[in-house]
Order: C-alpha cells, then structure tokens, then sequence
C-alpha cells in the first residue's frame, strides 16, 4: 500500500513537469502577453537599452531556457511575480485557497446529503413515481449550465428578496450559502443517479436473496448488506466530484465574485498573464491529482476486494515487475 | 373486446418474435430498443424541436440579428418580441433561435474531434500494448490532470476567438475519457479468436484494428459519445460565458447571457432565455444518452 501511495506521489512529478511545460509553451504564443509588451518597449530604445531590456528577461535565449529558469524557481517555492501587478503568485494562491476549498467542501456535504438519500429512496422504490420524479429532477440538474443557474439565483434570492448578499465572500456564513448551492446541484444529480444505479444492482444480488432468507428484517438487510457493498462506487462518485469542483470552481467563482482560485485562474488567462496564469494552473493541477490519489487510496482502504487485489499484485510483482500505476476510476475526468 | 385485445397482443408478439430473429446491424438495434424507451423519444422530441429552430435560423439575416435599435432597448417580451429585446434593442427571439447553430456545430463539432483522437489513439494503445500503450495512456493522464475548462481558456487565448477554436479547444480537453473508454473496450476484444484468425490468415495489423477490434468494441464509446453531447455543450457555454468563446457579435448563447448578466435586475429576460435553450438542447442529448447506454446495456436488454 505504502509503495503504490509513493508511486502515484513519484508520478507526480513527470506529471508537473509535462504540464507546467505544456502551459508555459502554450502561453508563450500567445498574443497580447507580456513579452509583446517587451518587445514593444525594446523598439523606441537605444541600441544598448534595447539589448539590456531583452537580455534582463531571456528574451535572446531560447524558450527551453526561460522554462529551465522557471522550474529551477518552481523548484524554491518561487512561482515568480504577476506581469502586471507585481504582486507574489504564491503568498496569492496560498490566501485564496481556503476560500476555494471552504467552498467545495460546503458544497460536498450539502451534495452528499441530499443525494445518497434520494439515491437510495430511489433505487428501493425502483420504477415507482418516487423514482421516476428523482429520474426527472436529477436529469434536469445534469442539463443546468451552472453560471445561468448562479445567475438565477442572484436574481431571485439577492436582487428580488434580498435574502443572501450578491456576491464576494464578506458577510459571513450568509455569503456561501448561494455558491454552494450553486455548485452542489450538478454533483447531487451525478451522485443520486450513481447511488441509485449502485444500489439496484447490490439490491438484485444474490447474497441479499440470501440474507432475506435467512429471515433478517428489511431494515437490517439495507443497512447491513446493501449500503456496505453500495458504498464503494459513490465515495469514488463524491471524491471525483470534489476533484471536479476545485477544478471546476472557474465557472461558480466568477459568477459569485468568490476570491478563490478558479477566479484567480480566470482573471490571470482574461489577463493575459503568462506567470499568473502558468503558476495557478500548476497548483490547481498538483491539487487535482492528489484530490484523485486520496480517493484512490479510500476506495482501496473501503473495498477489500481491491486491497486483496492490490496486495496479491505486489506478491507478484516482486517476482515480476512493478505494478503498473491505475488511473483514477473510469469517468473520473471533469470538466 | 378481450377478443380484440388478445387478438392485438397475438399479432405484436408475433412480430417481435419475426424481428427478434432477423438479423440487425448494431445501429438498428440502438433504435430498435430506443423506440421502447420513453425517455429516449422524450429527447427525441426535444431535439426535433431544435433540429426545427435551427432550420428556421436558416432563414434569419446577420443584420437582423446584429442592427442596433434604439426605440426598442430593453422591450419586454410582446407579441413584437416574442423573448423580448436586449440592451441594444435587438430583438431576443431571432438571436437565441440564430444560436442554435453555435450551439449544436460545438456539440457535434467537438464531440467529433475528441471521439476521433480518443478511438485512434485508444485503439493502437489497446491492440499494440506495451510501449505504445504506456506512452499513449501516460500522455493522456497528463491531458487529464489538467483541469478540463482551464485548458480550454489557455487554448483559446492562444488561437485566438473564434467558433473553430471553441470546437478544437473543447474537444482537446474531452480527448482523455474517449481515448480510456476505447482502449478498455478494444483490450477486451483483442485477445478473441477471431482477432488470431485475421492475424493468421496475414491481415495488416492497421486494418484488423478498423475491420475487426474496433467494430466490435465501439458500444462503450457510442455511449460515451451520446452521453458526451451535453456536456460538451455545457463546457463550451460556460468558455463562452466567460469570455473565451465566440467573439461578441455572434449570438452564441452563453455570450448572449454573459451580456446580459448586467441587465438581470431590469431585463431578466436576457439571462432567462438562452438559458432555457441551453437547457432544453443538452436535457435532449442526456435523455437520448441515458436511451442508448440502456439499449446497449446486456443486462437491461432483454427486458
């Protein structure tokens, strides 16, 4: 176990490194950035000033070279300064963070107790009105583009009833309320649905037949049986959606004027801001994958079957070679 | 009555038992089961709906979607204006039912690219294996650490606004979870006999893949493809929302919301409108999705 955790740590870094080049290159060619600004101030310069001004930024070196000199920074715990404010990218990210992360767990524990219930409510009473009327409600909240449904509900609760403030995150717990709701709804929808489809098919298993034989009441049958091997598929379902929301956040964060990262990323890319841009999006990446990997390691800790499977694996490999590194579970990627 | 009625179930029976065993290509038999589905034909309906607004946007001119109107700011919708009238007095109707061109080329558009780049690639990573498959499979776990709408602005920054690069930026970033479903599907397939056959009887190695694994592997991915259209939708709208999707004259809905973001207060028909739109579109694709994944289900099948 502590040997499959190091490997996706190690991954990592090849990860990080393919990224953070990927974006940096990318965000070179870009138009409008800061080295055009540059070059356009090394024109009306003398001969000498001009050679100065580029030499100063690397800009006479290849691209190869300014990324190296990136990454020997990234390396320190440097992510360098923003192109136009001057302000430090990290000391930024490290103060937006806890916004971004309060509001993804707020959403998560709103999400996760609405949607088990229904899931499972919906899954005893399989293709009853109950069912059919979750069906419904989750497939419409599966079709909702998040920014419109933020906007609607500024409109209604911020505007017309003046119940929760507008936006930003300067009033307290009443200022989250609407975020989170926000960004709750496509993950109650994803998480019913599965927790619906897990439970049907533990539902129809044979050792449930065999439990109800035996005589155990229907209470216990569920609580016992069903939900434990139930259980398995939604933590991966809950854990991708957190991945998803602190990746996601971009959308909710700006229509909520939330100071987190997502807005963070948003104004740094709308800016054209090749090391804001560059630093946030590496962060957000290091945070995405290792949200990934701890639910990885939960879905092993939860089902044996996978622990068993992983520990035979590893018997094996020390004959053969090492194990090969899983990906997060299928479907697991986000948007 | 009971006569008739047994009469009616006797002639039914018999006709599905006729095409039960008549031989269907795999396509038909999506259809064959959707025609069971109620909500597969309830999408079905909807997206007629759009099909028809989006022939109908054929008949609308650009300078009647883009001529500024001073008289008619902010019109409350009327029997004039139907949706009623933006902040520049252009009339709301024409614009989001012009919209649904945007909406539906992104959709397929970009649906298409990022199947086209998942299936080949997934396809060679799962029959060749070994290095090609970890370089393959490496690459596209990096792709999808990235977060999927923070690639797509990066990418559209650097090519520039336009309705193409929406499409390439979206469908890059969809790539991963295409390129996994199909290098699952084609590892199961492989090792069949019939794959052993082809390679004895000395077929290419390119063309086993195309006209034997890959045929017969594609269930999975015309899941993941049906279910994919809504989402593309929703990541495109949003890239728009924000600013890095179809530049400003084009009526692209989540554009037309953006707009209209600071009207809410006193124009909510703005915001209210392409939204429904967008709604409705991505429900019909989720709804038709949900359809195909049951009929190719082998556990729901038969039921």
């Amino acid at each position: 176990m502590i040997r499959y955790v190091l490997m996706r740590i190690l991954w990592l870094i090849p990860v990080i490194i393919l990224v953070s080049f990927i974006v940096f290159a990318l965000m070179e060619l870009a138009p409008g950035t800061i080295l055009d600004a540059i070059l356009a101030q090394a024109e009306g310069m003398t001969p000498e000033g001009r050679e100065q001004l580029i030499r100063q930024h690397n800009l006479d070196r290849p691209m190869i070279y300014r990324y190296g000199v990136y990454m020997l920074n990234l390396l320190q715990g440097d992510l360098g300064v923003s192109d136009h404010t001057g302000l430090d990218i990290w000391t930024m990210f490290i103060n937006r963070l806890p916004n971004t992360l309060i509001l993804s767990f707020t959403a998560l524990v709103i999400g996760a107790s609405v949607s088990i219930p229904l899931g499972i409510a919906a899954a005893r009473k399989a293709g009853s009105i109950t069912d059919n009327v979750i069906a419904v409600f989750s497939l419409i909240g599966m079709s909702l583009p998040l920014f419109w449904l933020g906007i609607l509900l500024l409109l209604l609760f911020a505007q017309q009833l003046a119940w929760f403030p507008a936006g930003g995150n300067n009033h307290g717990i009443r200022s989250i309320i609407l975020p989170a709701l926000c960004s709750s709804v496509g993950m109650i929808a994803m998480t019913t649905r599965q927790t619906r489809s897990n439970m049907l098919e533990v539902l129809r298993a044979d050792y449930l037949r065999t439990a109800r034989a035996k005589g155990v009441p229907e209470e216990a049958v569920i609580r016992k049986h069903a939900l434990g091997n139930a259980w398995i598929p939604v933590i991966t379902a809950i854990g991708t959606s957190l991945a998803a929301q602190l990746a996601g956040s971009v959308v909710v964060e700006t229509v909520f004027a939330w100071p987190g990262i997502g807005r963070m990323a948003a104004e740094a890319v709308m800016a054209r801001d090749v090391t804001a841009t560059t630093g946030v999006i590496i962060m957000t990446t290091i945070l995405y994958v290792l949200v990934q990997l701890v639910v990885d390691i939960m879905y092993a800790f939860v089902d044996p079957r996978i622990k068993s499977q992983y520990i035979n694996s590893v018997k094996k490999a020390k004959r053969k070679k090492p194990p090969t590194l899983a990906p997060a579970a299928a479907g697991g990627t986000s948007k | 009555m009971s006569n008739k009625n047994n009469g009616n179930r006797a002639t039914k029976t018999d006709i599905l038992v006729t095409k039960k065993y008549r031989k269907r290509s795999q396509i038909g038999d999506i259809f064959h089961y959707l025609k069971f589905n109620k909500g597969a034909m309830a999408g079905f309906v909807i997206f007629s709906l759009i099909i028809v607004a989006f022939l109908g946007s054929l008949f609308i001119s650009w300078d009647a979607i883009t001529d500024i109107n001073v008289s008619s700011r902010f019109a409350r919708p009327s029997a004039q204006h139907i949706f009623g009238a933006d902040n520049m007095g252009r009339d709301l109707f024409l614009r989001v039912i012009y919209g649904t061109r945007y909406s539906l080329a992104i959709g397929f558009g970009a649906v298409l690219i990022s199947a086209f780049i998942g299936v080949v690639a997934g396809s060679f990573a799962g029959y060749y294996g070994g290095k090609a498959d970890d370089i393959i499979m490496r690459l596209s776990d990096v792709l999808a650490s990235i977060p999927g709408i923070l690639m797509g602005m990066v990418i559209v920054t650097v090519m520039g606004q336009s309705l193409i690069n929406l499409i390439v930026a979206v469908g890059i970033t969809g790539a991963p979870v295409y390129l996994r479903m199909t290098r699952a599907s084609i590892l199961t397939v492989r090792n069949n006999e019939f794959v052993e056959a082809a390679k004895a009887v000395g077929i290419a190695n390119l063309r086993i893949i195309f006209t034997q694994v890959l045929p017969n592997g594609l269930s999975p991915v015309i899941v993941t493809v049906t279910a994919g259209l809504g989402i593309t939708i929703i990541v495109a709208s949003s890239l728009s929302f924000l600013g890095f999707g179809v530049p400003v004259p084009h009526p692209e809905w989540g554009a037309v919301i953006a707009a209209g973001r600071e009207y809410t207060r006193n124009a909510p028909w703005i915001t209210t409108f392409p939204g429904i739109f967008i709604m409705m579109t991505v429900l019909a694709f989720n709804l038709f999705g949900d359809g195909v994944r049951d009929a190719l289900d082998p556990k729901l099948k038969r039921r």
